[in-house]
């Protein structure tokens, strides 16, 4: 059976999955961005918190994204939220660090500069640093984003849905064409996310 | 213990009147500005602006009373000139057509014509623009201080010379008081009402541009015989 017959005969079923899929990762995406970067502004502003931080959140990235599923299901159960949790944990590390890191690779002069002129932190951060560093920043929630949209296929081993439903049946079936009909349009998912975000990356950067 | 970075550090400037800090790379000029608005804090001693003490005033809200021309960099490179302009009446919480009327203002003061310059970005000026741009946006708030910075450093010496004569002709017509750093002796002798030459992080001597020429201080004669090679050295 070819994937173009299986589409048509099962449209709604995959623009429900693909939805499903978006939803997942828009969510968890989002959330870890409401989290992630005020969190990467705090250690900006709190330097001795930044082994500790960053280094957790560096070992819950290694962590096997099946595995972190496994740890997670004995305190949140199976479902869509349980997935939503894993994502945001995989979201946050590229998000804080590239936060801190375009912050702090904010020309010192610069910063000074806006001392100099009377800025109070606040100011500084929301009218120097954050726009010099918003494309580093961006680069975080785009790394973020292409992960999470790889990870969420795993979502429906914990019946959260999405496109890893087509993916694991076919697996478990062994029928390439149900593999292929999940694994496709998640692979346009992340190159879409990836070259919209990084279009947008590149206008937010600043010219010298 | 370490050792200070500067001493004996000490003099007044009152309003209409252009101090000049001379001295050699190093010799703490930078440092002592950074100290008047407390970029720096002193170990000991005290700042005093219209007899109050600095340090009793919140560092917001003094630097934001004190002009700063900024040595090299300093404009903000995701500004527009307009926006690096009329960033304190920003802070300040001006309304939106006072701070383009003023932005306007002070762009034809320092010579840039606003229309051709208000939309730009630094990237877009030549070294000397820059220049202006500083000193329009360390003027912004009408501070009655104005702290600068080697501010015509780094140009070539006939636009050098040019922006040293309009600014002359400003510091008259502003009558503020003006910390004026350089190592350029001509700059100093042009533009100090008085000189005051810092060495080793120490103020080595403190007087009028006449006086200056007729210091004894080794440096200040060092300074002077860079200044005017002599004969010999014309050859
Ligand atoms: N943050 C700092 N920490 C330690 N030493 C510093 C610091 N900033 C400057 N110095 C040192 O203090 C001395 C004076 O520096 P300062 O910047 O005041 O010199 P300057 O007279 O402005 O020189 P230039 O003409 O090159 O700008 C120099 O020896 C410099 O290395
Ligand atoms: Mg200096």
């Amino acid at each position: 059976m070819s994937l173009l017959s299986f589409y048509a005969r099962n449209t709604t079923e995959v623009l429900g999955l693909i939805w499903q899929h978006l939803y997942l990762v828009a969510l968890s995406t989002g959330a870890a961005t409401i989290i992630g970067v005020p969190l990467g502004m705090l250690l900006t502003r709190r330097p001795a918190w930044r082994g500790s931080v960053l280094g957790l959140a560096n070992i819950f990235q290694t962590v096997p994204s099946l595995a972190l599923f496994g740890i997670l299901i004995p305190i949140l159960g199976i479902g869509f939220w349980t997935a939503v949790t894993a994502l945001v944990v995989y979201a946050l590390l590229p998000i804080v660090r590239n936060t801190y890191t375009g912050i702090a690779g904010v020309d010192p002069a610069v910063r000074e500069a806006g001392r100099g002129m009377g800025m109070t932190d606040g100011e500084l951060l929301r009218l120097v640093e954050l726009p010099l560093a918003a494309s580093v920043i961006l680069a975080g929630i785009r790394v973020a984003t292409v992960v999470s949209v790889g990870v969420a296929t795993i979502g429906a081993a914990i019946g959260a849905g999405g496109l890893g439903v087509y993916i694991f049946r076919g697996v478990a079936v062994v029928d390439d064409t149900l593999i292929l009909a999940g694994a496709i349009p998640a692979a346009l998912m992340a190159l879409a996310a990836d070259g919209a975000l990084g279009l947008l990356e590149r206008r937010l950067a600043w010219h010298r | 213990m370490v050792s200070p970075l500067v001493q004996d550090v000490s003099f007044t400037v009152g309003a209409g009147e252009t101090v000049v800090i001379l001295g050699r790379s190093g010799s703490g000029k930078t440092t002592t500005l950074k100290l008047i608005n407390r970029l720096l804090e002193p170990t000991a001693g005290d700042v005093l602006i219209a007899g109050e003490r600095t340090a009793a005033v919140e560092p917001t809200r003094l630097r934001r009373r004190i002009g700063y021309v900024i040595q090299e960099v300093g404009l903000f490179p995701h500004f527009t000139v307009a926006e690096n302009v009329g960033l304190v009446p920003r802070l300040e919480g001006w309304l939106a057509e006072r701070i383009a009327a003023r932005v306007r203002d002070l762009l034809g003061l320092v010579g840039l014509d606003p229309d051709t310059f208000v939309a730009r970005y630094p990237h877009q000026l030549s070294g000397g623009q820059r220049q202006r741009v500083g000193v329009a946006r360390a003027l912004a708030a009408d501070p009655p201080l104005l702290l600068l910075d080697e501010p015509f450093g780094a140009l070539d010496p006939i636009t050098r010379v040019e922006l040293q004569r309009e600014f002359r002709g400003l510091e008259g017509r502003l009558g503020k008081g003006m910390v004026f750093v350089t190592h350029d002796v001509r700059e100093g002798l042009l533009l100090g009402t008085r000189i005051g030459l810092m060495h080793g992080g120490r103020l080595v001597f403190l007087g009028t541009p006449e006086e200056f020429g007729k210091a004894d201080h080794p440096e200040a004669v060092a300074f002077m015989r860079a200044a005017d090679p002599g004969p010999a050295a014309r050859g």
